[in-house]
């Protein structure tokens, strides 16, 4: 694999997590339990769709084969995904929504912090600009899950119940594979290892203000380094590209 | 071939006149969000930057660029979005400030690369300039901006977030 193949892959894989997470929320719109929700899950959803027009159109420029960002998004199929799975699963309960974006949203700004530094300048300057956006996404999520774990019986066992189910999802965010690795020593990618202490030690910090208990590392999923996936991505992208796909090329 | 018959200064005078298209009382100059203007012998190159990585409004402007531009004569033009700095609200001049607050939206205290972003910030009234408000929800109708109520004047306002 080539730098250069290693890294479109790279940003393919970030571009993705953002544009599927963020279809996820926007499937909160008009449902959120009240107004003020409903606008901060879907400003975090536009956030995030901005943050995948960047990086799916600097993938097709690096793939070189004059994909725009709406080609990859629209016409890929499921095994060229390759999003994490935490952020394909439906989004649950509130508590389910809280705690897939606490785990994300730690991640991201722990990553996107080392990313700035990236010798990758695109990169670099995409990661400056989604660190600041990031930082309103924790604060949002960290604040929640005090409150439903530090609050009443049922939204403790909720909140716990939330964040025990997706546990097993959040092992493959730290995973590193050849391309990474490729990356990583031209100092153009993150290291996992670095984020992966941080993130830790960060979620551990809002488990215990919430009240709520550590879940035990067991049996953590993985697979969507090599698109493979959960039952879940399918439907969604069977909704989301079915305009593309049957009306190829269609504009308005 | 171009002939330059519009200087630099000439140009950024004509784009200084386009509102931002959320905020109409604010242009796109005092906002931060026109950078350069670039004449070459391949025309006139428009440097933006982009306030929010989602914001809809950017493929208003780059329209309202290229219309205000044809309609002063000057071509061919070519909108550049750049990325790096990063917007922030640092950006923005302090004739915007003033002006965002007469409009009834509070300007923002500073920029979140500072570590104070969520710390007990007294954001004043734009109304009635009391620092007694309260923060009603950190997002609102548009990704830049929070709700706030005042508890001196009773009335609800917005709020541009640091950024």
């Amino acid at each position: 694999m080539t730098e250069q193949d290693a890294l479109y892959k790279y940003c393919l894989r970030l571009g993705d997590d953002a544009l599927i997470h963020s279809y996820r929320l926007s499937e909160w719109c008009s449902n959120a339990p009240i107004l003020e929700e409903d606008l901060a899950l879907t400003n975090f959803a536009l956030d995030m769709i901005g943050r995948a027009q960047l990086l799916l159109t600097y993938a097709g420029q690096l793939e070189g084969k004059g994909r725009t960002d709406d080609d990859l998004a629209y016409r890929r199929s499921e095994r060229e995904y390759f999003n994490h799975l935490l952020l394909e699963l439906p989004n649950g309960d509130f508590a389910h929504t809280i705690a897939r974006l606490l785990f994300s949203s730690v991640w991201e700004y722990y990553f996107f912090n080392e990313l700035q530094h990236s010798r990758d300048t695109t990169l670099a300057a995409i990661a400056a600009k989604t660190v600041k956006e990031v930082k309103y996404h924790m604060a949002h999520a960290t604040d929640w899950a005090i409150r439903l774990g530090d609050g009443t019986e049922e939204s403790n066992h909720r909140m716990q119940k939330a964040i025990d189910d997706l546990w097993m999802y959040t092992g493959e965010l730290f995973e590193t594979d050849e391309q990474t690795a490729i990356l990583r020593d031209k100092n153009i990618a993150a290291d996992m290892a670095m984020i992966k202490a941080k993130w830790r030690q960060e979620i551990e910090r809002i488990i215990g203000e919430a009240t709520l208990t550590m879940p035990k590392d067991e049996y953590m999923q993985t697979g969507s380094s090599t698109g493979i996936h959960t039952e879940y991505l399918g439907h969604i992208l069977s909704e989301m590209q079915y305009l593309q796909r049957a009306y190829p090329e269609a504009t308005w | 071939m171009v002939i330059s018959a519009h200087s630099k200064e000439d140009t950024f005078r004509m784009l200084s006149v386009i509102p931002d298209p959320e905020i109409p009382v604010v242009n796109i100059y005092e906002m931060g969000m026109l950078r350069d203007v670039l004449i070459t012998d391949k025309g006139y190159e428009i440097i933006l930057t982009p306030t929010y990585t989602g914001c809809p409004a950017m493929g208003i402007i780059e329209q309202d660029i290229k219309m205000t531009l044809k309609k002063n004569g000057v071509f061919p033009v070519t909108v550049k979005m750049v990325y790096d700095p990063p917007w922030t609200t640092d950006r923005m001049s302090d004739v915007a400030k003033k002006k965002l607050k007469a409009y009834g939206i509070a300007p923002p205290l500073h920029s979140s690369c500072t570590q104070d972003v969520f710390n007990n910030n007294i954001i004043e009234c734009p109304r009635c300039h009391s620092g007694d408000t309260v923060l009603i929800s950190r997002f609102g109708a548009t990704a830049c901006k929070s709700l706030y109520k005042c508890n001196n004047c009773k009335e609800p306002f917005e709020y541009f977030k640091c950024h």
